[in-house]
């Protein structure tokens, strides 16, 4: 049992790493998704193809290879070239990553509202933009709450990834534990961490999901 | 000022790709007319409404409303309308009920009658609440104000769009099929709604199947089949005596 207290302010101070990357990715991914969406679904079919073309990129490549390109490679990138320290480039990668994601749930969120919406808001004068902020997106928000979910549950275990870039996230903590004490209680510890913050996420996804059933389509 | 133009449609074209729906349709709407357009599926009824607030656009011809150009045909044949913000000020002067209502599941059925004016009009909810809840009690739905649309049932959905229509102060009402996909013994209370309107000289363009409706409420009939108006004049005159073969074969196949 007091080993558990020599367990916890590394493995806590790793779990706020994760939690940073976490919050951080989230705040940035949504509204670029959702921004991304909307270009995929301009009636420019050079924006369009463009946006299709950038989301085919970032999922048809690994997150890690991402991570690594954006930290060792970017800096040698002719005219784009900067160095990001590992926090930041971290971010950039995962935000970049998870927005490509997003915007496809999106994308079929938007697709799916009725065109006879789109008529009415039209005839009663709504501009595109009045129309899909007053009347589309609200109802893209209900219909789109569970894949949603899906993805933030999976970013809060994609951000142990990040260890290829040196850093100490919750998972990294633990292994470091692990192969100094010879003992796996770090992992167990580690995983409990993991399934709280994923029961936070369920309840609070749940609680949207009831806050939206007020009313039926 | 009685004989004020409300709509003046010429030489209208519509095509979808290659098929041609509308073919020169030309008429005109006087202030207060009630315009019941029948005829038979696929004839251009429900195109030619949505044409005149921009849900389609038209390839040729000249619409006007209340003396504004919503959309012309120059003489090198190419169709241009008005830029957006001006048409959408023009058709604002229409307000639609769509056949399948439409209505905004997300909002409960106050919060659909105020959304336009708030939104589109600027207007301040307390501004708006005394007509909103004036225009409920006329469609009889006051009790209900704050149900969410699936709860209502078909008849009282269409009461809902008609007062969501109605709360942007309108000139003209357009009505594309109201009662279509109501169950029989609810197309009677919508009817009576929109024939209250008719009382109150409210200018209308009424698609309907609806013959007797079309008979007793309109003030003028047009008859179209085939993208085109074949016969036009008093329902009473068109119902007993139509002039037009196309016409005698549709109202005998009909009534």
């Amino acid at each position: 049992m007091d080993y558990l207290w020599v367990l916890l302010p590394p493995l806590l101070q790793g779990a706020g790493v994760t939690l940073q990357v976490f919050f951080i990715t989230l705040v940035l991914s949504l509204p670029l998704g959702l921004a991304l969406a909307l270009l995929r679904l301009s009636r420019s079919a050079s924006v369009s193809g463009l946006v299709n073309g950038y989301i085919w990129l970032m999922r048809g490549t690994p997150l890690m290879l991402q991570m690594l390109f954006i930290y060792f490679a970017l800096p040698f990138v002719p005219y784009v070239g900067i160095r990001l320290p590992s926090f930041p480039a971290a971010i950039v990668a995962f935000s970049l990553n998870y927005a490509a994601y997003f915007a496809e749930i999106f994308r079929g969120g938007i697709q799916s509202i009725d065109r006879g919406q789109y008529e009415a808001a039209k005839a009663l004068g709504f501009s595109y933009a009045q129309t899909m902020r007053r009347i589309v997106l609200p109802q893209v928000v209900k219909r789109v709450l569970a894949p949603v979910s899906n993805e933030t549950i999976t970013l809060v275990k994609d951000t142990s990834l990040i260890y290829v870039l040196a850093m100490n996230d919750l998972l990294r903590a633990a292994r470091g534990i692990v192969q100094r004490d010879f003992t796996t209680m770090p992992f167990i510890v580690a995983a409990v961490f993991y399934l709280l913050m994923t029961l936070m996420l369920t309840v609070g996804f749940q609680w949207l999901e009831k806050k939206y059933s007020v009313y039926d389509e | 000022m009685t004989n004020k133009q409300m709509i003046s449609v010429r030489d209208l074209h519509k095509r979808f790709g290659t098929l041609a729906v509308l073919k020169g349709v030309s008429f005109e709407v006087a202030l207060g007319d009630v315009i019941a357009i029948i005829g038979p599926s696929g004839s251009g009824k429900s195109t030619l409404l949505r044409c005149l607030n921009r849900l389609e656009t038209i390839q040729r011809g000249h619409i006007e409303i209340a003396g504004e150009v919503l959309a012309t045909t120059g003489a090198d044949g190419v169709c241009r309308y008005a830029v957006d913000a001006e048409a959408r000020r023009i058709c604002r002067r229409m307000g639609m009920v769509f056949q399948q209502f439409n209505l905004f599941p997300h909002r409960t059925v106050l919060q659909n009658i105020i959304e336009a004016p708030m939104t589109v009009q600027g207007l301040s909810r307390a501004a708006i609440m005394p007509k909103a809840e004036e225009l409920l009690r006329k469609v009889g739905l006051f009790e209900k104000r704050d149900s969410y649309p699936a709860l209502l049932s078909g008849g009282q959905k269409q009461r809902v769009a008609i007062a969501r229509a109605l709360a942007m102060a309108p000139d003209i009402m357009l009505f594309d099929e109201p009662t279509s996909a109501l169950d029989p013994e609810l197309t009677g209370e919508v009817l009576r709604t929109i024939r209250q309107l008719a009382d109150e000289h409210v200018t209308m363009l009424v698609v309907t199947h609806e013959m007797s409706f079309a008979r007793d409420v309109s003030t003028r009939a047009l008859f179209m089949d085939d993208g085109e108006i074949v016969e036009a004049g008093a329902p009473a005159e068109m119902f007993s005596h139509p002039k037009h073969s196309r016409t005698q074969a549709f109202l005998e196949h009909i009534l």
